[in-house]
């Protein structure tokens, strides 16, 4: 990377920042909103992975990557999803006897 | 004896091997994260009265810290790029900023800690499940924090002096670091509202 | 390039080498120790099960009162007998001793990406695997609640599952570390013109049980934490309110789901055992290739069924759980999937065999195993079936059937395939050849042996004789028609135990033989064959590092004067 190239990435880090020092603010004020279990955890959760995205996107500079760590992470979040959706998903379809 | 793209990227890959074997280490985290939050659902859906973060958690402090840990995460990048701009002395500072919002977070989560076993009766892991999941999840994300200080910490004093042998090198390491740096302050982002504000 | 000449102590060369062909052999006598140790806890358990009550010969003395072995005994040597075989044993031999001395030679590359790293994973794993073991000397003894290690037995078991739990927290550290090693090297460190499709298929079983390793792990290692936290300072994450041991109420707070283990543990254990089998393909693979001097039969097939594989085992776990009361849909759910995921390991199996059609069949030690392998995988595979159908499972869960089909697919399946590849690359390591005659004595009585001691147990499960029975199921009615089976399948495996002793005869009498072995004795094709030594140079693995131009199995090329073309040889 060219000197000039860092600089140009150093303006948009600052900008970075500025964002997720707002949406940091938003996460705390939309947690006084009454939208119910579901809908805070789906607001919370939505702004959460605006910040990560954004962190990962620039600070990591995933945006500049080839394919390669694509694949890894793109089978990471599958396996992600997995692990999370699957056992509460079994846990809730239980089979009751009324 | 030198291994092939330890420091020059692989042409058709783009990376050298340190920064591919780091994403690997923080899928990995990804996954034992996971296995925490997965918990965490499986827990709280299975009761009806979980109780609500601010039960127990101070949400200013919180913020507070979640505030440290992003300005911990620009600043660590930006050590990463004055090394790329050659500025020693910027990469220091920089990373002496980084270790200073880092140690900020320990402080605070010690006073988190230590005012909820002193609170009577005491808030501990044993008390109720919420408690349970809340002190794990950020137990590890501190132990986390901890192995980022000793690092970074490490890479600002003693391990330095790469930079007038390999400065290439260390420029890479630095890089490396700061993308486990910036995982644990994602791992923050999350947490956060997880177990804070729902 | 910087090259170190200085002579090294015998420290730094034996034991802390960095040098993965080192680190391969450590990790290879290691778990070699261990499979042998998890094959005597069996057969103390087997003489119980033959005979139970009765005092046990020889170590009868070590066991309990009057030489018998008593039941919480029998239970501990039970749930150590299947943690040390499989991640003391068999993942450690198949995945760190395999992968790490062959996968940068078969690719061309000098070293392991991160050779320290190499070092640090075994001695995580040597490390991991003494406090797993020092749990019989603990008070009360080695941890008991299965390989499972389910709770709320296994949360109120005596201290040796605290150990358990620690030694598998040291076992998956080192798995993770070596993965992400295996993952780096063939990404980056393949010569020039080792494109994918290139790859030997060692390689790319290699590559895919790394990533098997790298995201299925950690989940159980954080179960591990929770686990350990509800046994040390009386959390409740997976214990229920309200429950009730040796007559007391336990003092907790409750609320806590023993199913979460269940979901966290197995979303490990269901994607392991494709780590157990996944290097077995690669091993047999090259062994078949080889001695049919014909390349394999649909080497892109095999690639992407063993990727689709992979990604499948990430989704069939809870067919381990089809008895937790778990509802019609999800239960369809996980049985429809767990049915799709035989498909890729038909087409595997599949593609090994039509590999024999019309080939030069050589009879030796390792294609003896690997022709072994394939009948053994394929009854274990179909056994499988059953189990993994719901309405069928819910008679053989727990049973004797369980047993017999995952040893077919482990015992008979990738313990022959590892067979195999110790007797293919014996020359390769050691520059001596293996004794033909006690190899095949070896291969001849463990294949009838095997099969003495796991086929019964179709028959007593189907029978219904539930598993973990320190009696064998002599105290049942139901059991009464098969018990006798129990001292058929004892005394063949104590006769398995014996037929080892051809393997451990052989592997001493070759290494002190004094005749050398040819470079490339076996004629084969791929660069760890053709463009190292035998054994390979201590610095570096390559005089000159290869170019790849040819396809791995490019054997009985027509027009060529030899029947096997080098992948580094210029068409």
């Amino acid at each position: 990377m060219t000197p000039e190239e860092v600089k140009h990435h150093i303006k948009t880090y600052v900008l970075v920042f500025v964002a997720l020092m707002f949406l940091t603010v938003v996460t705390v004020a939309i947690s006084y909103i009454d939208l119910g279990v579901k809908g805070g955890i789906a607001l919370g959760l939505f702004v959460a992975s605006i910040k990560a995205s954004l962190v990962a996107c620039y600070f990591m500079h995933l945006i500049d990557e080839k394919t390669t760590i694509y694949w890894t992470l793109i089978a990471t979040a599958i396996s992600f999803l997995i692990l999370i959706f699957l056992p509460v998903g079994a846990f809730l379809a239980q089979a009751r006897i009324y | 004896m030198d291994i092939p793209f330890n420091v020059k990227e692989r042409p058709d890959t783009g990376l050298y091997n340190g920064k591919l074997g780091i994403w690997f280490f923080l899928a990995s985290e990804v996954m034992l994260f996971g296995g925490l939050f997965s918990a965490y659902i499986f827990l709280r859906t299975g009761v009806d009265n979980w109780p609500a973060g601010t039960d127990y958690l101070d949400v200013p402090l919180a913020t507070l810290n979640t505030l440290f840990l992003i300005s911990s995460s620009v600043t660590m990048v930006m050590s990463w790029a004055s090394l790329k701009l050659n500025d020693f002395k910027k990469y220091k500072l920089y990373t002496l900023i980084t270790l200073l919002f880092a140690f900020g977070f320990l402080v605070i989560k010690y006073f988190e800690y230590s005012a909820k076993f002193a609170h009577n009766p005491p808030y501990l892991p044993s008390t109720n499940n919420f408690l349970g999941i809340y002190f794990t999840m950020t137990g590890l994300h501190v132990l986390h924090i901890i192995g980022g200080i000793l690092v970074i910490g490490y890479f600002y004093g003693p391990g330095s002096t790469m930079w007038d042998s390999e400065p290439e090198r260390f420029t890479n390491r630095i890089e490396i670091v700061g993308l486990y740096w910036h995982f644990v302050d994602l791992v923050w982002i999350f947490l956060f509202p997880v177990l804070y504000l729902l | 390039m910087s090259e170190e000449h200085h002579p090294q102590s015998f420290w730094s060369k034996y034991i802390w080498s960095t040098d993965h062909k080192v680190i391969g052999i450590q990790y290879g006598i290691t778990s070699l120790l261990w499979l042998l140790v998890g094959f005597a806890l069996m057969a103390i358990m087997r003489y119980q099960l033959a005979y139970p009550g009765s005092p046990v010969p020889i170590v009868g003395s070590l066991l309990g009162e009057g030489g018998i072995l008593p039941s919480e005994m029998y239970n501990s040597l039970g749930a150590m007998h299947g943690t040390i075989m499989i991640f003391l044993g068999v993942v450690p031999l198949a995945f760190g001793a395999f992968g790490n001395y062959l996968v940068p030679l078969q690719i061309g590359a000098i070293d392991m990406a991160f050779p320290k790293l190499n070092a640090a994973s075994y001695w995580t794993y040597f490390l991991g695997s003494v406090i797993m073991v020092s749990g019989f000397f603990v008070p009360g003894g080695a941890a008991n609640s299965g390989w499972t290690s389910y709770p709320p037995l296994a949360n109120t078991a005596t201290m040796g599952q605290t150990v358990w739990l620690l030694g598998m927290i040291m076992l998956i550290t080192s798995s993770l570390l070596g993965s992400v090693n295996i993952l780096v090297t063939v990404i980056q460190l393949r010569a020039d013109g080792m494109t994918w499709m290139k790859l030997p298929i060692f390689v790319w079983t290699q590559f895919i049980t790394a990533f098997l390793l790298l995201l299925a792990f950690p989940p159980l290692e954080a179960a591990g934490v929770l686990q350990l936290m509800d046994r040390l300072i009386n959390t409740s994450f997976f214990m229920p309110s309200g429950l009730v041991v040796s007559g007391e109420v336990l003092q907790n707070a409750g609320g806590g789901s023993p199913l979460l283990w269940q979901h966290l543990f197995w979303f490990l254990a269901h994607p392991e055992v494709y780590v157990l089998i996944l290097p077995a393909f690669g091993i047999v693979s090259e062994v078949i290739a080889n001695n049919t001097r014909k390349p394999i039969k649909g080497y892109k097939s095999l690639v992407y069924a063993m990727i689709f594989l992979g990604f499948m085992s990430f989704i069939v776990w809870a067919h381990h759980m089809y008895l937790t009361g778990m509802g019609t849909t999800i239960g369809a759910f996980f049985q429809t999937t767990t049915m799709i995921i035989s498909i890729p390991s038909v087409v595997i199996l599949t593609a090994l065999l039509l590999s024999l059609w019309g080939g030069s069949i050589r009879f030796n030690t390792p294609m003896l195993f690997a022709l072994g392998f394939l009948p053994m995988f394929g009854i274990g595979g179909l056994t499988g079936l059953p189990l993994g159908l719901a309405a069928a499972d819910i008679h053989l869960h727990d049973t004797y059937y369980v047993i017999g089909h995952f040893h077919y697919v482990v015992a008979p399946g990738t313990i022959f395939a590892l067979f195999a590849g110790i007797y293919y690359w014996f020359p390769k390591l050691t520059g001596k050849r293996t004794n033909e005659t006690l190899g095949k004595l070896h291969f001849f009585s463990s294949f009838i042996c095997m099969n003495g001691v796991f086929m019964p147990m179709f028959v007593t499960g189907l029978a219904g004789v539930s598993r973990r029975l320190w009696d064998g199921g002599e105290s049942y009615a139901h059991a009464a028609g098969v018990f006798q089976l129990n001292e058929v399948m004892s005394v063949s495996a104590w006769l398995l135990g014996v037929a080892q002793l051809f393997f451990i005869v052989n592997m001493v009498i070759s290494l002190r033989s004094k005749k050398t072995s040819e470079v490339n004795p076996w004629n084969a094709t791929t660069i760890d064959w053709t463009d190292t030594t035998s054994p390979p140079l201590g610095h570096g693995n390559f005089d000159k590092v290869p170019t790849v131009y040819n396809g791995p199995y490019e054997y009985s090329v027509p027009g060529s004067k030899q029947d096997f073309l080098p992948q580094s040889q210029k068409g």
